[in-house]
């Protein structure tokens, strides 16, 4: 950063002035004010809008339910007795795991196929496919819905011409718990496949020509020279949708809104009931909290490796 | 991924011209038809959506025959849902509380992307792995204290609280992917504007904004779909439908009653999806851009 030294060195000079400049022309113009002023509206929203809030869900889930006195970790404790949450946290796991592998053989499996045609084609293929990923989720998953609607599936309807008895999507708690699954994996599966395309496309060819120079097979192309320098954006993309998978509130709010029988909650529609529907916010806010500890581990992954992959382009 | 590579390692090396030929053909169709499959399942939903959009009730509610062909088309639903004064409110409330996140984002992200890449201070390290950590905290975290925090300040039922709240969806993606794209910019082009005297806005202003715009178009279409898109904060934070933006109006008050019209509903959804589609039609580099961004650059 030696050029940033110079230039806080030299801009008084640089400038025509005729007045020697006061104190507080001389701070305004100081390198370290104006990061600042130019940092302070993000400082505000990180402070103001994530990190107090985040803090506040912490005392929040400390309190009574009518909010008036300090009940310390009850709410927890109330909560890990209840059957039904415990079945919270068990199907949010199966959803956010099984989501995220799909998606993910799915996506490579896509980015793979599209890396092998002609490039003429694949910007139009790549169009199409991304589209489940442009409309908003809360839409798509309406359109989803009325796909599984138990009398007038259109899904039911394609399965009976292969003489496959009609399934009942929405109304059996493996059927429903599939079908959020579906829906997820249709809307992510794209993200998946677009990344590991732009991964694809970054692998020198020089790496391939060897490779073949050596005798490799297909598979030991792909094993040796395609996944080694794709591992790093596969652990990212992989650690970042499970996190937003995880997270997910809006297809299961829209499928099932939980059902059937509280059978497909995961945390966060479980929180929006406890919390805003019921009117329990210390609870509701205890429930989202239980996300916590495992999103931390997951970003300190993430984190760890962008700043390997920082490392390796030689930033 | 292993459907290309088996047919290859079952040769080794000792290939003939002929049979590489034939395996590159055999490679291209297995290709061909797995995209077919993928984008045929990919755009059947809305597919489907537009199908319905286009049928009467009564089509809608005649069980016997294909449902994926519409036999009388009609335009009835659109018109129908176009003319459902609460649906052009959530329409116009969408545009309001977006427009104006995008023009919050922009302005705060920018100049603070500008500081963290170009000038190191103290602490600036630590603020940009900060606004990467922020960017992994889910809304799904914050609505119940954001909640009460909107509800303190009279804002809920407003869209004033969603423009407040929106900005912690976009703020930290479009400051970190700004950095990246500021980072890239030499350190010549630097040097040439303080020769010619410029101070550290009018670098930003005349330099580093002209030269970053596809990282900026970027940023803005990540803000706009994302504002768009938007749902846990006003399923929250909105109960009064004349408030409502248009992705939780759509799917709470258009359904009504046992009866569904799904048409008009299928139509809605359709019509409030189409902002983010025309702009992703448009703009696709930029919009692949921005979407991959965030873990090449950094």
């Amino acid at each position: 950063m030696a050029s940033d030294a110079t230039i806080a060195r030299n801009a008084p000079t640089v400038a025509p002035r005729a007045a020697p400049p006061t104190t507080l022309q001389k701070m305004a113009r100081r390198r370290s004010t104006v990061a600042f002023l130019l940092t302070l509206p993000l400082l505000g929203v990180i402070g103001g809008l994530v990190a107090w809030p985040a803090a506040y869900a912490i005392y929040l889930s400390t309190l009574n339910r009518r909010m008036t006195a300090f009940i310390g970790l009850e709410n927890y404790a109330i909560l890990l007795d209840n059957d039904t949450f415990r079945m919270v946290i068990w199907q949010s796991c199966f959803f956010a795991i099984t989501a995220v592998i799909l998606k993910a053989l799915i996506g490579f499996w896509l980015a793979h196929m599209l890396h092998h045609i002609p490039t003429k084609g694949q910007r139009i293929w790549r169009g199409m496919l991304l589209v489940p990923w442009v409309i908003p989720p809360a839409l798509s998953t309406l359109g989803w819905w009325w796909m599984f609607e138990p009398s007038y599936s259109s899904i039911n309807w394609l399965l009976s011409v292969f003489s496959v008895p009609p399934v009942p999507w929405l109304g059996e708690k493996w059927w429903a718990r599939i079908s959020v699954i579906i829906v997820n994996v249709w809307y992510g599966a794209p993200f998946f496949m677009i990344m590991y395309l732009a991964a694809l496309k970054s692998v020198p060819d020089q790496l391939y020509e060897a490779a073949d120079i050596d005798g490799a097979t297909g598979w030991q192309r792909l094993r040796y020279v395609t996944l080694p320098m794709m591992r790093n954006i596969i652990s990212i993309t992989v650690l970042f949708s499970l996190i937003v998978t995880f997270a997910n509130y809006d297809i299961v709010r829209v499928l099932t809104n939980g059902g059937p029988r509280d059978l497909t909650h995961v945390f966060a529609s479980y929180a929006f009931q406890v919390g805003v529907l019921s009117g329990n916010i210390p609870r509701g806010a205890a429930v989202s909290l239980f996300m916590f500890p495992l999103l931390a581990v997951i970003a300190y992954f993430v984190l760890r490796g962008i700043n390997q992959r920082t490392k390796e382009i030689g930033a | 991924m292993s459907a290309t590579a088996a047919p290859r390692a079952a040769h080794g090396i000792f290939h003939k011209a002929g049979s590489l030929r034939a395996e590159r053909r055999w490679a291209l169709w297995s290709a061909y038809v797995s995209l077919i499959i993928a984008a045929i399942v990919m755009l059947a939903p809305p597919f489907y959506m537009l199908i319905t959009a286009l049928k009467t009730s009564a089509e809608i509610a005649d069980l016997g025959g294909n449902p994926w062909i519409v036999r009388s088309p009609t335009l009835e639903n659109f018109a129908a849902i176009l003319g459902n004064e609460m649906f052009r409110g959530f329409f116009w409330n969408s545009i309001q509380v977006t427009v104006l996140v995008v023009i919050v984002t922009m302005l705060i992200s920018v100049p603070a992307a500008f500081a963290l890449s170009r000038m190191r201070f103290w602490g600036s390290q630590w603020l940009a792995t900060g606004v990467f950590l922020t960017y992994l905290v889910p809304d799904t975290l914050l609505f119940i204290p954001l909640y009460q925090i909107v509800g303190g300040l009279g804002l809920l039922n407003s869209t004033w609280g969603l423009v407040l709240v929106y900005p912690t969806l976009t703020v930290p993606f479009c400051t970190w992917i700004m950095i990246g794209y500021f980072a890239s910019i030499p350190k010549e082009l630097d040097e040439a504007a303080l020769i010619d005297g410029a101070g550290w806005l009018q670098m930003l202003w005349r330099i580093f904004i002209p030269v970053a715009l596809p990282g900026i178009i970027a940023a803005t279409i990540f803000a706009f779909t994302v504002s768009w898109a938007a749902f846990v904060y006003p399923t929250a934070f909105i109960t009064r439908p004349d408030e409502m933006p248009l992705t939780i109006g759509v799917v709470s008050q258009l359904i009504r009653g046992d009866t569904f019209a799904w048409g008009q509903l299928m139509a809605g959804a359709l019509l409030a999806a189409l902002p983010p589609v025309v702009v992703y039609a448009f703009l696709m580099d930029y919009y692949v851009a921005g979407l991959t961004a965030g873990a090449t650059k950094g």
